[in-house]
């Protein structure tokens, strides 16, 4: 999924002080699970910002709401009513759903209160963690089913670099080595010898390096 | 041969290699550059210019190279696959040939979490294994990496690379120095050695492979200053192994004397590796004490240095 995480409430206050009334829109997929862009955290951030802009002597009107998906423009549609009726809108959204909104909603300032951070899979009860770059072409087949990309700090494809040390990267104990779960795996799957098969450079076109990409299914499009 | 740089004349010539480093300054310092460069004039075969090692901005590697050059001496251009892409580095290569530097070491580099910059992104488009190849590709086929014939003389470089037999997964270390091998590195130099056992162990791996064969190893050696460095070194450099022993004897001695224990340390190391089947020589990284390299050449024996 795409994990996201808040933004301070302060930067949130910068955002929303100019304006009279609001609209908190959350989204009900992967911000969901990840708890940071929910129905429940919008909850949670109408009432902070209630507070802390009544402390400054600020009243707005904060009008919530969460869409199924907010990177989908049918579910986007449905809130022209809602949008109508306030001066801006901070959505909880990942980047996706922002810009889905900003596209759709020409004149109206849409204002971001989360951080997208990453594809990630979760590690353990309010743990997520990196996995996957999107480089476009995937190589888990080859690297045992972890991503070497996504997983290593030097985006290393040959091997484990100097630093790795009982497991962990050389910038942090709390970071697993890449190359010693590939290792590891490689083992258990008997596929020692694999490793010394040379992954030759990366064509980058495929994650990005020619530009924002785009899926055309033609069975699909309209 | 296949290329007309020194290390590689000495290191077929069948005597034992001696190459060192210099660390560019902080600044537009060519004096400091020059200054290092005397240290190691007639001492060794090659001086390794380093790449914003430890991540920290200097001199690039590719202008204090040329300074090195204009000294008479032979540089050995360090790259990392860091700090840019492979348009950046091939440039770098041809330009440094152009400029008459023929040897050359492939690195991944340290992380930016270590250096000055930690808010850059670390570019590695390509890694290690892959600019090996690329060089090679350059050199044997004439070819860029995207495919492209290169014009003119092929830039006959000595391809060099890093191999760290302390690093984790221990089982790993010879496979990836075959990697290297096969993608194309001549000569591999390798992490400082302070645990000489290790190392030897490493080598029965290297060994049983036949690699020493396919490639020259130079086997990497540092001097300790003090119990400080040592205990520096121990616990805070990323993949260097001291063992508690280097760090105990360093500790009994005199604050004084301790310069002089670190040398006989490293000069004791290198006499023992010197009977290890298939170590080709001995790149001496004196980090910041440059000076003390020709002394140690002497007293290990490696001088003077072959005129080939």
């Amino acid at each position: 999924m795409i994990t996201a995480e808040r933004k301070p409430l302060e930067e949130l206050i910068e955002y929303v002080k100019p304006y009279k009334r609001i609209l908190l829109l959350g989204c009900n997929e992967c911000v969901t699970v990840c708890a940071a862009g929910g129905r429940k955290e919008v909850g949670l951030l109408a009432s902070g910002l209630q507070m802390a802009l009544l402390k400054s002597g600020i009243s707005i009107d904060i009008r919530q709401h969460t869409l199924e998906r907010q990177c989908d423009p049918e579910y986007v549609e449905e809130i022209v009513s809602m949008i109508a009726g306030v001066d801006a809108v901070v959505s909880m959204a990942c980047g996706c759903g922002v810009q889905q909104l900003a596209m759709r909603y020409k004149d109206k300032p849409i204002f971001p209160a989360v951080n997208t951070k990453f594809m990630g899979a979760s590690e353990r009860q309010g743990v997520w963690a990196e996995r996957c770059q999107g480089c476009g072409n995937c190589l888990l087949g080859e690297t045992g089913g972890i991503c070497p990309i996504a997983r290593c700090a030097k985006q290393l494809m040959n091997g484990p670099c100097g630093g790795s040390a009982g497991g962990h990267c050389e910038i942090s104990e709390d970071v697993d080595c890449a190359w010693q779960l590939i290792w590891d795996r490689l083992k258990a799957l008997g596929k020692e010898e694999s490793f010394v098969e040379i992954t030759p450079a990366k064509d980058w076109r495929s994650g990005g390096g020619s530009g924002p990409r785009k899926i055309i299914r033609e069975d699909l499009a309209e | 041969m296949k290329t007309e740089s020194n290390l590689e004349k000495v290191l077929n010539a069948g005597h034992l290699a001696v190459t060192s480093e210099c660390g560019p300054p902080r600044g537009a310092l060519p004096e400091e550059v020059v200054k290092k460069s005397k240290y190691l004039e007639g001492v060794v075969d090659a001086v390794n210019i380093t790449d914003n090692q430890t991540a920290m901005v200097r001199m690039s590697s590719f202008a204090a190279s040329v300074i090195t050059k204009q000294q008479g001496l032979h540089p050995l251009l360090q790259m990392v696959t860091r700090d840019r892409n492979r348009l950046a580095m091939q440039a770098d290569i041809i330009g440094a040939y152009s400029l008459g530097i023929d040897t050359m070491l492939c690195l991944s580099g340290d992380h930016t979490k270590f250096g000055d910059h930690p808010m850059a992104a670390n570019v590695h488009d390509i890694d290690s294994v892959q600019l090996i190849q690329m060089v090679k590709q350059m050199r044997d086929e004439g070819k860029f990496q995207g495919g492209a014939d290169l014009k003119g003389d092929p830039p006959k470089m000595f391809i060099g690379a890093a191999a760290n037999p302390f690093a984790d997964p221990f089982e790993l270390r010879v496979m990836r120095l075959a990697k290297k091998i096969n993608a194309g590195a001549d000569f591999i130099q390798t992490q400082c050695i302070f645990n000489v056992d290790k190392f030897e162990k490493w080598m029965e791996g290297v060994r049983a492979r036949r690699l020493h064969e396919k490639c020259y190893i130079l086997a990497g050696i540092t001097p300790i200053k003090s119990v400080g460095a040592a205990k520096f070194m121990q616990n805070r450099v990323p993949g260097m192994e001291v063992p508690q022993e280097i760090v105990d004897r360093m500790a009994a001695t005199p604050k004084e004397e301790q310069p002089e224990e670190g040398i006989k340390i490293c000069v004791e190391a290198i006499e023992r590796l010197k009977n290890v089947e298939g170590v080709a020589g001995f790149h001496i990284m004196a980090i910041e004490w440059e000076e003390k390299v020709e002394e140690i050449v002497k007293r290990a024996g490696l001088y003077p240095r072959p005129q080939v």
